[in-house]
């Protein structure tokens, strides 16, 4: 039997629990809630699908969309390669295992430093040394840089996974290392770069620091060859900018109400993601 | 029947264990050679140095001659992926790479250059049949072979590695994981294929050794310490350990 002490010791716990799981629900639903009524009834056709004119004062934040799908899919274009290749290198080639744990120690250590301390390095070695200028190019080299370890991390995890079973097959067969890790270990590694590249989206989208350093915050409309050379805002910047230098409250919510739906949508694709494959490993 | 590898003096450490001591052997070609011996003493080792599978095991390090057809396959002018082509491996448990069952036989194939779709159905189909599994697969040869049963994907093994056409196939344990049905199937098979490639085996289970081999090699503590005919090994041993072995004293 328990002593009484200890059931209202219990009871005491148990409400405490519910209370902090209470409010952090009621935290979330309540920001959503609070930028979804501030943002989606600034959303309309016009913002949504015009660039800011300032002889009419009306503000539209398509080049803004843009601007951030460039830099998406540049910084991505870049990261890829770069993070899959240095994972492949570490995991199937490199030898000396204190090498590469240290890597792999400064790898994690690069993913908590404060994403500003990027912009400003990115602004001093990009923009400048290798004289990029202000521009979307310099902001998604600094978010290279910022995103290399966690494409590299989740593909290593993952090209761990491959059993060494596939591996020996292979080479039993007759074929080289490098057609062992092309057709045998890099399909078993997919979803640990899929997975990689939305955690870089998600990352991506939230970032203001690192980009104000680096890519400025012009709302012009450009093609994407324009757009990657000169200075463009992306929406999370935009929305800085709105907010804080011009006072236009209705568009930095709106803004807000857009990103909060991409970043739900982003996870809502790496739950599905991993669940399409931890369905496939199963097989 | 002509001999077909010979090891000459073969010591095998990892890093600092001495796992092979002085093996010295020579293998007569289309016939069964099984290797026994308790868990430990040497057999996956040493068989796998005969393909040169320990090369990827950076720790490991190898003194003396593996002879295949004359030629010294540790010899730096050796190309090894050309060499295990000649000298397939099935493995203990069941690799089937998780794709289809016609590009799982396809992918050894594929690997040496052939492209051609009719040459490599041809393939395909001729190798299922002489893994005696065709009849089982046929229907189904675009679906995942990780959706077989382990017999089936055991005998896809074999298919897989009799898919580029090697001289000798070395089996590690082959049946070890599977059940007494399909383990009696994949002996046939073994005895039938030894009409046309020369097999060695590993076995932990001397029945089978019986059952299926003309030679075996008695490992313990990874020194090589009888071998000959199997009728004579098992019926009139020469030597005490081998004799303690085989009626069950140990191991
Ligand atoms: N990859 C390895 N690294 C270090 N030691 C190993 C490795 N593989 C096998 N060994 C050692 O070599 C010896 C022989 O092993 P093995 O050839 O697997 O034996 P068997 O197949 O007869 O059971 C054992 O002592 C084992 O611990
Ligand atoms: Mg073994």
């Amino acid at each position: 039997m328990l002593s009484k002490k200890r059931k209202a010791y219990i009871t005491a716990m148990k409400t405490a629990m519910y209370i902090s799981v209470g409010l952090t629900a009621a935290l979330v639903i309540f920001l959503v809630l609070f930028v979804f009524f501030k943002g989606i009834p600034h959303i309309s056709r016009e913002l949504l699908f015009t660039k800011p004119s300032y002889t009419s004062g009306r503000i539209g934040i398509l080049p803004d969309v843009l601007n951030t799908l460039y830099i998406v899919l540049a910084t991505l274009i870049l990261v890829i390669p770069l993070g899959v290749g240095a994972a492949i290198y570490l995991t199937e080639y490199a030898q000396n295992k204190k090498i590469v744990g240290m890597i792999e120690y400064a790898a994690e250590t690069l993913s908590g430093i404060p994403s500003i301390i990027y912009g400003l390095v990115g602004m001093l070695f990009f923009c400048q040394f290798l004289g990029f200028k202000t521009s979307l190019l310099a902001g998604s080299m600094t978010l290279v840089i910022m995103n290399l370890p966690t494409i590299m991390r989740t593909t290593q995890e993952s090209l761990k996974t491959v059993p060494q079973s596939y591996r020996d097959g292979a080479f039993g067969l007759g074929a080289g290392k490098w057609r062992v890790i092309r057709t045998v270990v890099l399909p078993g590694c997919v979803d640990g770069v899929i997975t990689g590249c939305i955690l870089s989206v998600g990352r991506i989208l939230g970032e203001s620091a690192a980009l104000l350093f680096t890519a400025g915050f012009a709302h012009a409309l450009n093609g994407i060859v324009e757009g990657l050379a000169s200075p463009g805002a992306t929406l999370t910047v935009a929305l800085y900018v709105y907010a804080k230098e011009q006072g236009e409250f209705g568009v930095a919510f709106a803004i807000a109400a857009i990103l909060m739906i991409l970043t739900l949508l982003i996870n809502l694709s790496a739950v599905l993601v991993s669940k399409h494959f931890a369905k496939k490993r199963k097989l | 029947m002509s001999d077909i590898m010979t090891a000459k003096d073969l010591n095998l450490w990892y890093d600092k264990t001495h796992a092979l001591k002085n093996v010295n052997i020579t293998i007569p070609e289309k016939s069964i050679t099984a290797f026994i011996g308790p868990s430990g003493c040497g057999k996956s080792t040493f068989l796998k140095t005969l393909n040169r599978m320990n090369d990827l095991i950076p720790i490991v390090k190898i003194t003396g001659e593996v002879c295949y057809n004359g030629q010294n396959i540790y010899d730096s002018s050796v190309d090894v992926n050309e060499l295990r082509r000649e000298i397939g491996m099935v493995f203990q448990k069941p690799n089937p790479f998780p794709m289809s069952i016609y590009d799982n036989i396809a992918y050894g194939p594929r690997t040496h250059g052939i492209k051609s779709k009719v040459k490599l159905d041809e393939i395909v189909e001729q190798s299922l049949r002489d893994a005696a599994i065709w009849d089982e697969v046929k229907d189904r040869l675009k679906k995942n072979a990780l959706g077989m049963s382990g017999g089936q994907q055991q005998r896809l093994c074999i298919a897989r590695a009799l898919a580029v056409k090697p001289k000798i196939l070395l089996m590690d344990e082959p049946t070890s994981a599977l059940d007494p049905i399909s383990t009696s199937r994949i002996e046939e098979l073994a005895i039938e294929l030894k009409k046309s490639y020369t097999i060695v085996i590993v076995t932990h289970n001397m029945q089978q050794a019986v059952r299926i081999s003309d030679n075996t090699a008695f490992f313990l503590l990874g020194e090589l310490i009888e071998y000959g005919e199997t009728e004579k090994l098992f019926s009139q041993p020469t030597d005490k350990r081998t004799e303690d072995y085989i009626t069950g004293r140990f191991g």
